[in-house]
Parts: structure tokens; C-alpha cells; sequence
């Protein structure tokens, strides 16, 4: 067996999910049709919505930056064999971070710097609401599905404390979230576009280091080794515990990165729903990627597309916009059927 | 009774049993004995419905049956106790007892709960938690089961391994009554005492294949030769090393860990030394291992490395499980010598790949760098283990070393261990393999029930001193 | 005065906790047979639109909450298939299905979003509902919160009293020594996981069509799965416990509703999301309270149980 490119791996990748598509999409017409929706209408729906201008494509973007944050996030979770579940919580914790620094404005910085210390801060808040789940897995016992999905409660209530209590707007409190910042401190977006470039540089940049870092450095090796077998990498003299702790750290800061961007990038405030579930969907993303990188820009970009462009769906064909969940659901689950059905046959 | 013909069962390539026959008569105990790995648990298996035989066939009363499922062994009345008890730690006694059971009024269960234990001698209280009993104890629940749910044919699988002597006696007088009553009774063990007293019959077994059979009463020599097969010449045996300094010391070493723990064990093993740890598989050499290596701390004494110059990575260890504790599935063998070596930072495709082709011809691995562990032989995954030893090693601790080895790669393995390992340094390695241990030890421990009963260098000794400790008789 | 309003508080809780317990209760019978299923919180919102749909369009609850309890079983037989026969994790299949359900209940149901519907009428118990205090806490409900009431004691009662009950015990402990002893421990986690559906689908019925009746989106009951997973896990897997669990719930919501009146300055939806996080910070301290072997956490260690041994992983039966 030679060392395959590339290339390869990516053509037996694509030829090993045309049953998975084949299935997704099958399923999925079948209950269009079943409603009397023409699935070929709400594709050109969709592309419309999305794709015809750039400033529509610029507005899938929007949404392709923070997804794949939180995807690369959790491809060192669950290269370090745990289920992240406490993504939400790491992004709201992350628009927190970069919300005080926002906020404090300190006027002698010039407000690029301020900026970029409010993106530190938002890695820190992220990493550090990852570190606590960790914590609680490896010293309380507290498996960290359920860590995790208790402090996204815990960060959901935090952040509404803040709107409602010592951040809220002069005059009410509202579910509008904060005052709006100056307008220096917002990500610069050129007008026709709906992403700042800087966000989507960081998203790409961030990708490519990720891969980089986990495919290609002793580190990524040892994270691996950890999830795939925590007692034998004792023998390689790899503390497990330690690369869980950092793996859930990096995913954290990703986490907290994206929702740092969403702030200062998108909505200019913090408001109460500032993870608008990209978290969640990345662990769809990177289940239906089968924790591997490569596939992770690709699908985020079709997971952003049937975000962006079900929005249109309403207005155009009176069809409610949760469509594009239902077809993202569909896709994971026939990616594990499939799974599934192959390794039964194999043995 | 029951009747086996010719049984035969593989796993893949490996034939676990080849042409087993057994009678089994009513009222009688009918040994089985055997070393590590001679087909005796894969034949219980076929019993009692777990696994399918390959080819051969089960007569119960003169009837061929199927035997595919648990479920069909348990209606034709065969009934097993398992080595490790199968129960419920968590529930109670009487939760255990009735949990499958024809009738489930618990009124009922308790009293023949009662009633059995006091036929037996056993004191069992029905409410306290199974988990909580010693392995006697929840030996006897599932004993009580069995009886209750009339099984005509009960299987107990080294049913004294880890219980007390007191728990002993109450067994084997419960066995010999229940033989009296009509049931046919298959005994597995390893221990030459207990086939004495109980069995009237014995079959041995030796890698897959009948190796004899004894009425009582037995004739001891016969039985240990036809257990460990013949003793081997020893032309190649290399020169004893003189040992130097200690370079590992246990003082009153006692855990509770695995199936017996470890009871006090004080040993000291010294540079040059090559030291063979003997025994049935789960009487403490494992736990000694994980214990040298630290990967156990011990619950009373002490484990000390006198010479301050070992440091951690100083210390190998090969498990016996190769690809669940010492390999990592999902990791390539390029990947694996990556972690072992002294990497960079960076990994680039081509990084440590000449190293690990150079690894792959040196240990003759039969893979390339990009093959999976679990893709890899047991063999070979032997030799990818061997080549990740880093040359500093100076305590190597194996776990079956040979296991899945042919002959020849045996040797090999020897060979290269020995010139590898500097003066300064040791091995200790457990092997089931008698012949392993005579051949390549200088010294041998003699483990049994977690305690060293025997401690001889190896030129001093001999196969029969050595297999009698092995079952118990020093 | 003050008597009549506590009763109602409590009244309240007896009411907005009954949907949490049938689903709770559900998770615990499939966790119980060592089945771990996530879906809930999409499934229970699935199984609401279901059930308010079929409701309003056949005018008929029976046949609405029977649709619910379907839907509920639909969904988890998913999971069954997935994840019990083909050996895919409990978790990543859960995890999945819960978004997939969720969008699905909305993307059905939004042509039926903010229409009228049935609601679940009260049904005083002749002469106790009269009672003073007792009356209106206990007696003065709609049959799904009777329901919840009786399904306590009577899931206990299964689990630990009879036959079956130990029988699914076993399998979540030691499905290897349910098969030596004859019992097909994927056909029994099967039933349970089955089972449990119906229950979380009882439970998205209840929500639409009697605690917050209607359908929309948001409906009212979104996070209410994940919260009766947490009660579940730090519950210990007890049915009694898990119901003190969720009646604790319904405290800290209902106190959120008269504190709202009190504090008419503090957004309502302070309260709304509130009881959450304390639910979730409350559970940990229990959590964590029981490794201690202090005495001074004995009410903890009260409330603490352990996880069925076999949970979530899948038995590969030869």
C-alpha cells in the first residue's frame, strides 16, 4: 500500500458518500413530495436566495465563518475522543469576552488593537468555559456530555443576566440585546458585502492551522493517540488526561473566536442568542465529515448554504425555513446508517 | 451423558480445537485440564452455547443437538459457572437468583434460597448486594441458580481460583454431593490437588487437541507431561549473565487488584538479570508487570527503583493485549514509531519514514509505514512493539512475549532482546510457555493465587519442580 | 389569602412538572436497559405538533395523544435500528436525531402554527377535589397530570417489583449475563427504548395540548428534553428521585411567575430562562456533593444513585 495523495483520498471519500446522498436526498423528496412541494423549486429558491449576487453569497459567508470555527473546534474534541457538547456555552462565553473588552473601549489603544484584544479575550472566555468542562470531567466525574450541556445553560443564563442586568440599554432592557458599539470597534465590512474580510481570512486561516496542527505536528499525533487509546498512550508516556485538557482548551477558543466574530462582525452588540446553535451544528458538521478535516470547509459551506438560502423559502414559496435542518438531520443520520449497514457487513 | 465427537472450531486461520472427543457420564466429575490457551474455555464456549463449533457433533442422551444459543443449553439442562462470576454486582442476592428464572415470586426464591444454603452449609443473606459478597460467595448464588433450574449438566470453570480455603471445602463437598444426586459434572482446572480429590476422570488437553485421558486413580507424572507435552533440549541456551546491582525492589507488595491481587510479595531483581515469571494465566505475573512499570500503585508496601538513574522512559512495557493496551488502532505503524522516537515539532508526510522502513526490515514486519496497527498480525504486531523499545531501555517488562510468534521469529525475538539490552539492564517477562521460561530465564517466580511460591534460578530447577508450582505443590 | 395562593403555587408545580415527569420517566425506563437516547428534546417537540395537529383535526384527544405517543416511538426507533442493531454510538445517533426532529416538528407543523386547538380539560376528582389545599394541588387537574401522578409510584413498582422490571435491570447492568442465562438482551432494549418513546411522546402531547397549549415556534417547551435528560442522569436513575427532580423544576419555574409579579421591573424573561441554569447548578452540587464521603452531605448521597453499567454501549450479540 503506497501513501495515498490527496487526490485519492478524496475521490474514494466522494465515491464512499454517494450512498449516503443518494439516501439523504432520497428521503428527503420523498417527504416533499409527499407534501406537494417540487423539490427543484425550492433548490432554485434557495440558489437565489444565495447564490445569484455577492452580496447574497457574501451573506452565506457570514454564516460559513463562524460554523467553520466551531467545526475546527471540535475536530480537536473529538480527535481527543470527547463529544463537546458544551460548544454553545464556549461560544456565548467567547461573545462575552470580547463584549467587555468592547464595552471598556479603553481609548488610549487604537480601536484595530482593541479589536484584537477583544478576539484574545473572546479565545480565552471560550477556552477557559472548555477548561471548566474538562475539569469537571476529569476531577468531578461529571461525564462531559452532560458538563457541558449544563453549562450551556449555565452561559445561556449569564448572558441574559448581563442584557437584562449591568450591560442593558440606556432606557430598557430588552431582548435586543446591548447598546450598540462605536463604530470604529466594528469588524470594517466594505459596502456590497455582508462578511468582513478579516473574519473570513481568520475562518480559513484558522482551518488550515487546524489541519495543520493535527495532521501534521507531534502534538496533533499525540491528541490522537489519546482518543483513539488513553491506556496504551500511558506507554508512550502521554499523560491522557492532560491532551483532553488541551484538546477541549483549543476547541474553546475556537468556539469562543467564533462567537468573539459574530459580535463585533455581524450584530455589532451582544445579543441573547449570539450562538444562533452553530455550535450544535457543528457537531453535525463534523459527525457527518466523519471527524475528518477535509471535508469540514466543504460542508460547512453546503450546511451555510441551506441556512442562507432557506431564508428565502418563506417569502417565495410559503414553505417554512426549517427545511434546511431537516435536510442537515437527514444527511447525518443517513451518513450513519450507512456507517452502520458497512460495518456490519464487514463482520 | 453428553457426549462430544470429534469437535472442531477455528477463529479465521487459527484452530482452536481440532478432533476433541469427551464423555461425560452421570454421577461423576469429569476433569479437564490443560495450560493457557489449550482449547479448554473455547470447548466450555461450545457447551454452553456461546459460540458455534465448526464442525462434530454433541449427543445429550444419545440425541445430536444443536447448541446455537445460550437459551438452547440452558433448556437442555447445561448449566456453567464462569471464571469470572456473570452476574449482577448490583442488585442483591436474590435479585441475582431470580433474575430469569421460570418463577419470580420472591417469597418462594428466598426460601429456596434458604433451603439451599442450609443443604450446602452456605450463609447467604438474600437482600445484600451481590457486589458486595466475596467471589466465593456470589460463586455459591450462581451454584444455587443452577441447581434450582435443575441442570443436569453443570460446568465450573476454575471455580477455586480466588476464593478461600474455607469456601473451598463447602464447594467440593457441595460437588460431590450434587455428583451422588446423578449430575454429570465437568470441573476445568489447572490444579493437580483439586482433580485429585474430586474428579474420577480426566481428559487433558494440549493446543487444541486431546493429549490424554485417566481414570482415578491418576498417575501424576503422566498427567503433568501430558499437560506441558515434552521436555525440550536446551542446546542453545545462552551463558547466564552474573548479575549486578538491584535495579527493582518489592517489599510486602500487596494489592487487591485483578482476579487474586497480589499477596506480599518481596523480591529483588538485579541488572543483567532475565527473569521468567511462570504461572496460569491471572495469578498476580500480570499485576507484578503493571506494578513494575507503574502503571498499578500498590495498596500495602513498597516498589522502589534503588538506582536513581532509571528514569521513566528508562522502563518498557509490552501488555499482553497487544492492540487494546500496548498498540493504538487507528494509528499507522510510521505513525507509531513517531511517538515512540524523538520527534520534531513537525510532521511532514516524509518525516521518520526511512527510520520506519528501516524498522519494518530489522523486525521483519510484514506491513508497510502506512498500515494500520490493527491491521497488522498478532505477530507482527509483536515485532512493531519490539522495535518501538528505545535503545536507553534498561527494565523491559513483557507480557507473553512470544505469543503468535513462530518458532523462528521466537528465537529471533530473543536474540534481539538479548543483544539489545545493555549490562546495566533488565528483563521480566511472564510467559505461558514453559519452555519459553526454562530456555531463555536465568531465574524463575513461580506465581499462584497472586503469591511467589517458587524463586529459583532457572539451572537450578527443572520443568517438573516448575510445573507442580505452577499448579500448587512446591 | 395566603392559603389559597400557596395552593395554587403548588397546584402549579403538580401541573407544569407532569410533561417533564413522563419524559423523564421515559428516559429512565431506557436508560434502565442500558440504552442511552438523546433524541428527546427534538422528539418531545415533535410528538407536541403531532399531537396538537392530529387533535385539532379529529377533534378528538384520545386519538391526539395516541398520535403523540406514535410519534415518540417513530423517532426512537431510529435510534433502535441505528444504534442498537447496527452498533453506530447511542450519542452521535441521539445527538442527530434531537436536531433533525426538532426542524422536522417545525417545518410540519408551520402551516398549523398559532391555530386553534383543543386544550385538555380539568377533571375535579368527585368529593377530594373539595378539600381544602389538598383539593386544588392534587385533585383539581387534567388527566395527563393524573397521569404523571400515577406513573410515578407505578414505574417504580415495574422497575423493582416485578418480573420484567428485573429482567430490564439486568440487561442495563450485564447484557453478557443475560444472554448466558437466556434472555435476548437486544429485543428487551428495544422494547424499553421503544417504550420510553411512547412516554416522551406522551410528554410533547401534554405540552400542546394542556401546560402550554398551541402550537408555534417556539412552542413553549424547547430545552424542557434536555433538562428531563439532566434529571435522568443526577437523579441516579430512580424514578422517585427523578420525579423530586422534576417537581423541583416546576418550583423554580413557578417561582419565577410570582417573583415576576413581585419584581415587575426585571424582565419576564429573566424568569423564563432562570430556572435552567439553577436547575443545572443544583444538579451538579448534588452531583459532585456525592463523591463526598463527609457525613455533612448525607441528604446528598440521599439523592444519589449510579449509572447502569452497561449504558450506552452497545452489546454485539454473537
Amino acid at each position: 500500500m503506497k501513501s495515498r495523495s490527496i487526490q485519492a483520498r478524496a475521490g474514494a471519500a466522494i465515491l464512499q458518500s454517494v450512498p449516503i446522498i443518494l439516501l439523504a436526498t432520497g428521503t428527503v423528496c420523498l417527504l416533499l413530495f409527499a407534501l406537494d412541494f417540487s423539490p427543484i423549486a425550492i433548490i432554485r429558491a434557495m440558489a437565489a436566495g444565495s447564490l445569484t449576487s455577492w452580496l447574497k453569497f457574501s451573506q452565506l459567508l457570514s454564516i460559513w465563518v463562524p460554523l467553520l470555527l466551531c467545526s475546527c473546534g471540535l475536530l480537536f474534541t473529538f480527535r481527543a475522543g470527547l463529544w463537546n457538547i458544551g460548544i454553545e456555552g464556549q461560544v456565548v462565553m467567547g461573545a462575552i469576552g470580547a463584549t467587555i473588552l468592547l464595552r471598556m473601549n479603553p481609548g488610549f489603544l487604537p480601536p484595530p488593537i482593541t479589536i484584537i484584544a477583544a478576539m484574545a479575550a473572546a479565545c480565552i472566555g471560550g477556552s477557559l468555559w472548555g477548561l471548566l468542562a474538562g475539569i469537571l470531567k476529569s476531577r468531578g466525574g461529571v461525564n462531559e456530555i452532560f458538563g457541558g450541556l449544563g453549562l450551556n445553560f449555565v452561559a445561556q443564563g449569564i448572558i441574559l443576566y448581563l442584557i437584562f442586568g449591568p450591560w442593558k440599554r440606556a432606557g430598557i432592557a430588552s431582548m435586543s440585546g446591548t447598546d450598540i458599539f462605536a463604530r470604529n470597534l466594528w469588524l470594517p465590512t466594505p459596502v456590497g458585502w455582508r462578511v468582513a474580510p478579516a473574519a473570513l481570512i481568520t475562518a480559513i486561516a484558522v482551518f488550515i492551522l487546524s489541519r495543520l496542527f493535527l495532521n501534521h505536528t507531534r502534538f496533533g499525533l499525540k491528541v490522537k493517540a489519546v482518543g483513539l487509546n488513553p491506556e496504551a498512550s500511558r506507554l508512550f508516556h502521554i499523560h491522557a488526561d492532560r491532551y483532553g485538557l488541551f484538546a477541549i482548551m483549543v476547541g474553546g477558543a475556537l468556539a469562543g473566536l467564533a462567537g468573539g466574530l459574530q459580535v463585533t462582525g455581524v450584530y455589532h452588540r451582544l445579543i441573547p442568542s449570539i450562538s444562533s446553535g452553530y455550535g450544535y451544528l457543528g457537531l453535525l458538521v463534523v459527525m457527518l465529515a466523519n471527524y475528518k478535516s477535509l471535508p469540514v470547509p466543504l460542508i460547512t459551506l453546503f450546511f451555510a448554504w441551506l441556512a442562507a438560502g432557506s431564508i428565502q423559502l418563506p417569502i417565495m414559496l410559503r414553505i417554512d425555513s426549517s427545511l434546511s435542518g431537516v435536510i442537515q438531520g437527514a444527511c447525518v443520520l443517513s451518513a450513519l446508517l450507512v456507517h452502520g449497514l458497512r460495518t456490519r457487513r464487514q463482520g | 451423558m453428553i457426549q462430544l465427537v470429534n469437535i472442531h472450531k477455528t477463529f479465521g486461520k487459527v484452530k482452536a480445537l481440532q478432533g476433541v472427543n469427551l464423555h461425560v457420564r452421570p454421577g461423576s466429575i469429569h476433569g479437564i485440564i490443560g495450560e493457557n490457551g489449550a482449547g479448554k474455555s473455547t470447548l466450555m464456549k461450545i457447551l454452553t452455547g456461546f459460540i458455534a463449533r465448526t464442525s462434530g457433533s454433541i449427543l445429550l442422551d444419545g440425541r445430536e443437538v444443536a447448541l446455537k444459543t445460550p437459551e438452547a443449553a440452558r433448556k437442555l439442562g447445561i448449566g456453567m459457572l464462569y471464571q469470572e462470576p456473570l452476574d449482577f454486582p448490583k442488585l442483591s442476592v436474590l435479585d441475582n437468583f431470580m433474575a430469569a428464572a421460570a418463577d419470580t415470586n420472591p417469597q418462594r426464591q428466598a426460601e429456596i434460597i434458604t433451603r439451599l444454603s442450609n443443604k450446602f452449609g452456605f450463609t447467604l443473606n438474600p437482600s445484600s448486594r451481590q457486589g458486595k459478597l466475596t467471589v466465593g460467595e456470589r460463586q455459591q448464588v450462581e451454584l444455587m441458580r443452577l441447581i434450582r433450574d435443575q441442570c443436569r449438566i453443570l460446568i465450573l470453570d476454575e471455580p477455586t481460583t480466588g476464593i478461600s480455603g474455607e469456601q473451598q471445602k463447602l464447594l467440593f463437598g457441595t460437588l460431590r454431593r450434587l455428583r451422588d444426586e446423578g449430575k454429570a459434572i465437568i470441573l476445568v482446572s489447572h490444579k493437580l490437588a483439586e482433580i485429585h480429590s474430586l474428579c474420577d476422570r480426566v481428559t487433558i488437553l494440549r493446543h487444541g487437541k486431546p493429549a490424554g485421558e485417566q481414570e482415578k486413580p491418576f498417575n501424576e507424572e503422566q498427567l503433568l507431561q501430558a499437560m506441558f507435552a515434552a521436555l525440550p533440549t536446551r542446546s542453545s541456551r545462552p551463558p547466564r549473565r552474573t548479575p549486578g546491582k538491584p535495579i527493582l525492589t518489592m517489599e510486602e507488595v500487596s494489592t487487591t487488584a485483578g482476579r487474586v491481587g497480589l499477596d506480599r510479595i518481596n523480591t529483588t531483581i538485579h541488572e543483567g538479570e532475565i527473569v521468567g515469571l511462570a504461572g496460569l494465566d491471572g495469578s498476580g505475573q500480570s499485576i507484578f508487570l503493571q506494578m513494575a512499570y507503574g502503571l498499578l500503585s500498590p495498596e500495602q508496601g513498597r516498589v522502589s527503583l534503588p538506582d536513581a538513574d532509571v528514569e521513566d522512559v528508562m522502563r518498557v512495557f509490552l501488555p499482553a493485549d497487544r492492540l487494546g493496551k500496548g498498540l493504538i488502532a487507528g494509528l499507522t505503524v510510521r505513525e507509531h514509531q513517531l511517538l515512540a522516537g524523538a520527534t520534531p515539532f513537525f510532521i511532514h508526510s516524509g518525516c521518520g519514514r526511512d527510520e520506519t522502513k528501516k524498522a519494518i526490515n530489522t523486525f521483519s514486519i510484514i506491513g508497510t509505514p502506512d498500515t494500520m496497527a490493527e491491521g497488522l498480525s498478532g505477530g507482527n504486531q509483536q515485532r512493531l512493539l519490539l522495535s518501538l523499545i528505545p535503545p536507553q531501555a534498561r527494565l523491559i517488562l513483557l507480557e507473553h512475549p512470544t505469543r503468535g510468534l513462530d518458532l523462528q521469529s521466537g528465537r529471533w525475538t530473543w536474540h534481539y532482546l538479548r543483544s539489545h539490552l545493555p549490562d546495566n539492564g533488565a528483563i521480566i517477562f511472564a510467559s505461558p510457555e514453559l519452555d519459553d521460561i526454562m530456555e531463555q530465564a536465568d531465574r524463575v517466580l513461580v506465581f499462584y493465587n497472586g503469591a511467589i511460591i517458587l524463586d529459583r534460578p532457572t539451572d537450578q530447577t527443572g520443568y517438573r519442580e516448575v510445573s507442580r508450582a505452577i499448579t500448587g505443590r512446591v | 389569602m395566603m392559603e389559597i395562593s400557596a395552593a395554587v403555587f403548588l397546584a402549579g408545580i403538580a401541573s407544569s412538572a407532569a410533561p417533564l415527569i413522563l419524559a423523564a420517566l421515559g428516559e429512565t425506563l431506557t436508560e434502565k436497559a442500558g440504552v442511552i437516547n438523546l433524541s428527546l428534546d427534538g422528539a418531545i417537540l415533535l410528538s407536541a405538533m403531532a399531537g396538537f395537529v392530529v387533535a385539532a383535526r379529529t377533534g378528538s384527544m384520545v386519538v391526539g395523544f395516541a398520535a403523540a405517543a406514535g410519534t415518540g416511538m417513530l423517532a426512537t426507533l431510529v435510534l433502535v435500528v441505528i444504534s442498537i442493531y447496527l452498533g453506530q454510538s447511542q450519542v452521535a445517533v441521539g445527538f442527530a436525531l434531537t436536531f433533525l426532529c426538532r426542524d422536522l416538528a417545525y417545518f410540519l407543523g408551520a402551516p398549523f402554527a398559532r391555530t386553534a386547538g383543543p386544550q385538555l380539560s380539568i377533571v375535579p376528582v368527585p368529593i377530594l377535589a373539595d378539600l381544602p389545599i389538598i383539593g386544588p394541588v392534587f385533585f383539581q387537574h387534567s388527566l395527563i397530570v393524573y397521569t404523571s401522578f400515577i406513573a410515578i409510584p407505578l414505574l417504580w413498582f415495574f422497575i423493582y417489583r416485578t418480573p420484567q422490571g428485573l429482567v430490564l435491570r439486568c440487561v442495563g447492568e450485564n447484557p453478557e449475563a443475560c444472554w448466558a442465562r437466556g434472555i435476548q438482551p437486544r429485543k428487551i432494549q428495544t422494547i424499553y427504548t421503544l417504550l420510553g418513546g411512547a412516554l416522551i411522546g406522551l410528554a410533547g402531547a401534554a405540552f400542546s395540548l394542556a401546560i402550554k397549549p398551541g402550537w408555534g415556534r417556539p412552542q413553549g417547551c424547547e430545552g424542557m428534553g434536555w433538562i428531563a435528560l439532566a434529571l435522568v442522569i443526577f437523579g441516579g436513575w430512580h424514578p422517585l428521585k427523578v420525579a423530586f427532580g422534576a417537581y423541583l423544576f416546576g418550583f423554580l419555574q413557578m417561582s419565577g411567575i410570582f417573583l415576576q409579579d413581585i419584581f415587575p421591573s426585571i424582565p419576564a424573561q429573566i424568569f423564563q430562562v432562570a430556572p435552567f441554569p439553577l436547575m443545572i447548578f443544583t444538579l451538579v452540587l448534588v452531583h459532585l456533593g456525592r463523591d463526598n464521603k463527609g457525613r455533612k452531605f448525607f441528604l446528598l448521597r440521599l439523592l444519589s444513585g449510579d449509572p447502569p453499567d452497561a449504558l450506552g454501549k452497545n452489546y454485539r450479540q454473537v
